[in-house]
């Protein structure tokens, strides 16, 4: 099989045998898999609306993803995008709400605010694992209770006592009357060209950048790039600073286009986390993440669609995304099996 | 002739490579039989082929006259092969005897039985003396005792034809004598041999037989005791090779190298490097020739910035580099060939074009302003391939998949392409055929030419003796002598290495015992 048509039909396969797996676990829950996919599909695709809202549900995604891809990159494994989105939109959310300016400066400073704090949050890691060799895994683990909980400190402050904030001054807003009149008034707003925009941008530094090829050297093998002369350690913080910003500004989303304000939480978003697959699913490449994070935007906002439209309980719903998201991430599974069945194929003449 | 293992007409590909066409080898019953073949010419792939590990193209299989189909290394093992790999695959914080049992474990109701299996090496270790401990841990014990866990492992589950990959390779000289014993009781037990090398003294020393392979392709199968050194390395390499290298008297001119009093603490603040005095000039090769672990490994570091200094100044071209970062001596004149090539010479899961670009990416006109041009580094790179022979499908591919010559090679192109004033040369020819360690010493020595110093740090004393100058020996961190490779023998090299300072008036004695020895 020439490696085209694998490349293709592994992603193809996985998920239709995904679908089908989903399938069975809802026949034997006792509901009917035609009506639930078809609830999915009418979720994701079924009017220019839920279209709108599917683009909406992806753009922090594709942040995250990115985040968590940059450093993977350089070597590092960031948990903390998690704890950097909600902290980049909490920040966000602040500028929109304290100040009010003309939007040319205030809608670039709150975004600026979103990326700084996420920025923020990495260095404190980078520094911690470049001095003294901690590992950042847990201190992002740990980073992101802090931001949880410092952030519905602050919130309760700055809205004197309550769980939410105003919202932001609709100078600091993403949100776009064009997009909204394209989409039957969807929450969709500019920040998806934002987001793709730093696709770009994470590919010039790692592919055009003097820093990108210090920090994937860094990334592969620290010993050669310290004898090379590169800062092993100024590169570790710069790789978590970065990839930090990218999380903030995925919080920047929530804030200045969705929700338009910060409330308190409860618990986490779970952006951040899946972010981690999405970036895994993309293979850690800036192409690849837009995949990823399309695919997971889409079945995360169509699943929702599920339980209204095929009385499908959610936890089922949740079950059956998840094994979706199984199988294609499996995709090296599927690319094993069709290479021996080919193998086979050949053995046999 | 009785033949346990026959390899007839194997041909195996890789795409459109060929890594091994139309070779034969007949392993006859009790002999050791060596696999000659430069880096790269396919003989870890031919014995890959008789492991199970890949699938021939072409040509059959026999083990004891029967024609067979090795599909995989259990298929292998039962047929009584066993591999000795060159680089050991044994779980660090396991006992000998929990390696050896791996995947095969013993139980006794569903429980690991490990004090028969235990027993059961102890025996084994006994009969082929290899003096193993069944309960010892194997990141407590030297290197030639891993080997030996190795041998035993496939001793365990009844090899009877053992594939020894570069054997040698990592062990210290008293090993390898240790090793070659225990091949020879090996053979005393029956078993029969295939060692994979490209070391002629080896082969000379204990096979029985030598099979060349060059390219891929199968060259022939020689009686040891019919040739020689010589001849074996025209047939692997093509063309004559010359031991000696060829090089006109050094004609030193100023220092480009001063150490002076340099104290270097290794990372459990033990001293390494002590007071330790040295000056390489100009035009000179300076080498440094000691047994591994007297703190060569430190001094490099220390000099090249990668390892702080206690005490003492180094400078180079009378610039105070001591405590500069490792850029900064870079940039004051030095290139560096690292002694571990995996861990500092490249970054193995780079395209080998942006390792040849590692110590220049940063500068012009590779990088303006911060953005990098890919297509120059490339650009470098092919002249640089080009001009040090480095066998590679182009700069694109992973320096992973380089073999280990042209690795170096590549390393060796980068260091000395930038042009440095001072070049050192760590080990620079550890592991490497006969063509390539050729090749490598000529271009030390025509960098001396050139009229730049180069400081040679080696553990091999004919390389010392061959490509040095002067030699300064280093024991225990300091350096005991400096000697001349014309006025000194390897045995007082030896003895220096060892810590014995030698007076004049043993030195004469030396010299007489020593022309005795040589006849």
């Amino acid at each position: 099989m020439s490696n085209r048509a694998t490349n293709i039909l592994v992603p193809l396969v996985s998920v239709i045998l995904g679908l089908l797996v989903g399938a069975i676990i809802m026949l034997v829950s006792g509901y009917n898999p035609v009506t639930g996919y078809t609830a999915l599909w009418n979720g994701i695709f079924g009017d220019l609306y839920t279209i709108g809202e599917t683009l909406r549900q992806i753009t922090p995604y594709l942040l995250a993803g990115l985040a968590v891809a940059f450093a993977f990159r350089s070597g590092l494994f960031n948990i903390g995008v998690e704890g950097q989105l909600i902290v980049g939109w909490f920040a966000a959310a602040y500028v929109g709400v304290a100040v009010e300016l003309p939007k040319i400066i205030h809608l670039p400073l709150a975004i600026l605010a979103a990326a700084a704090a996420g920025a923020l949050w990495g260095f404190v890691p980078g520094l911690l694992k470049a001095k003294f060799r901690v590992h950042e895994v847990i201190v992002t683990i740990m980073m992101n209770y802090i931001a949880l909980h410092v952030t519905n400190a602050l919130i309760k402050t700055v809205s004197d006592g309550g769980d939410r904030t105003e919202k932001i001054f609709t100078s600091a807003s993403l949100r776009s009357e064009f997009f909204q009149n394209l989409t039957e008034f969807s929450r969709l707003h500019y920040g998806i060209l934002l987001a793709l925009i730093m696709v770009g941008v994470m590919w010039l530094i790692l592919e055009k950048t003097t820093l990108g090829y210090e920090l994937k050297a860094v990334g592969f093998n620290q010993n050669a790039s310290e004898y090379a002369g590169m800062n092993v350690n100024k590169n570790i913080i710069l790789a978590m600073v970065i990839s930090g910003a990218f999380a903030g500004l995925a919080g920047a989303m929530e804030a200045l286009g969705t929700f338009e304000y910060v409330s308190s939480k409860g618990g986490f978003t779970g952006i951040g986390f899946d972010g981690i697959a999405v970036a895994l699913l993309g293979m850690n490449t800036p192409l690849g993440v837009v995949f990823g994070a399309t695919l997971f935007g889409s079945l995360k906002y169509g699943a929702l669609n599920m339980p209204n439209e095929a009385g499908i309980p959610l936890e089922i719903v949740e079950i059956v995304i998840a094994v979706i998201i199984f199988f294609v991430a499996s995709g090296y599974i599927i690319r094993l099996l069709l290479l021996r069945a080919a193998n086979k194929k050949k053995e046999a003449k | 002739m009785e033949y346990v293992v026959e390899m007839l007409n194997i041909r195996k590909e890789f795409g459109n490579f060929v890594a091994n066409d139309n070779i034969t080898l007949q392993l006859q019953k009790g002999e050791i039989h060596a696999l000659l073949g430069e880096n790269g010419a396919g003989k870890s792939t031919l014995m890959n082929v008789l492991f199970g590990l890949y699938q021939p193209e072409g040509g059959e299989i026999r083990v004891r006259g029967k024609k067979v189909d090795i599909t995989n290394p259990n298929v292998a093992n039962d047929l009584g092969i066993g591999m000795v790999h060159q680089h050991f695959m044994l779980v660090e914080n396991f006992s000998v005897t929990e390696n050896i049992i791996l995947g095969s474990e013993p139980t006794k109701l569903g429980v690991t039985n490990k004090k028969d299996a235990a027993d059961k090496v102890q025996a084994l270790s006994e009969q082929y003396g290899l003096n193993v401990d069944p309960y010892a841990i194997i990141e407590d014990i030297s290197v030639g005792m891993q080997q030996r866990v190795e041998i035993l492992k496939t001793l365990y589950r009844g090899a009877e034809i053992l594939i020894f990959d570069e054997p040698t390779a990592s062990l210290t000289p008293q090993e390898i004598i240790e090793l070659v014993q225990i091949m020879k009781r090996l053979i005393a037990e029956g078993k029969s041999i295939i060692l994979i090398t490209h070391k002629l003294k080896e082969i000379m020393d204990v096979s029985d037989r030598v099979t060349v392979i060059r390219k891929g392709q199968g060259i022939g199968t020689v009686v040891t005791a019919e040739t020689n050194p010589n001849e074996l390395a025209s047939l692997m390499v093509g063309r004559q090779v010359e031991f000696k290298t060829e090089k006109v008297p050094a004609s030193p001119k100023d220092e480009v190298l001063d150490i002076r009093d340099l104290v270097v603490l290794d990372y459990r603040g033990v001293a390494k490097v002590k007071n330790l005095n040295l000056n390489v000039r100009k035009g000179e090769i300076v080498g440094i020739a000691g047994i591994d672990g007297n703190g060569q490994s430190e001094l490099i570091e220390a000099i090249t910035g990668l390892r702080k200094v206690k005490s003492g100044t180094i400078f180079i071209n009378e610039k105070d580099v001591t405590g500069l970062k490792p850029r900064k001596v870079t940039e004051a004149g030095v290139g560096h060939i690292p002694q571990d090539r995996h861990k500092h010479g490249l970054v193995l899961d780079f395209p080998i074009g942006h390792n040849i670009a590692l110590q220049t990416y940063y500068t012009k006109p590779i990088s303006k302003n911060g953005v990098i041009d890919y297509d120059k580094i490339n650009e470098k790179a092919k002249q640089i391939i080009a001009d040090f022979d480095v066998r590679t499908q182009g700069p694109h591919e992973l320096a992973r998949s380089l073999s280990g010559g042209n690795q170096q090679k590549a390393i060796i192109g980068r260091e000395v392409d930038r042009d440095p004033d001072l070049l050192i040369a760590a080990l620079p020819t550890r592991g490497l055929d006969v063509g390539a360690i050729e090749f490598i010493h000529s271009r030390l020595i025509e960098q001396r030419d050139n009229g730049k110093a180069v400081l040679l740090i080696s553990f091999e004393l004919d390389e010392v003796m061959n490509v040095s100058d002067r030699i300064a020996v280093i024991h225990d961190g300091e350096i005991v002598d400096i000697v001349t490779p014309e006025t000194t023998t390897e045995q007082q090299l030896g003895l220096l290495m060892a810590g014995h300072k030698l007076d004049d008036n043993e030195k004469g004695k030396l010299k007489e015992g020593e022309d005795q020895h040589v006849e």
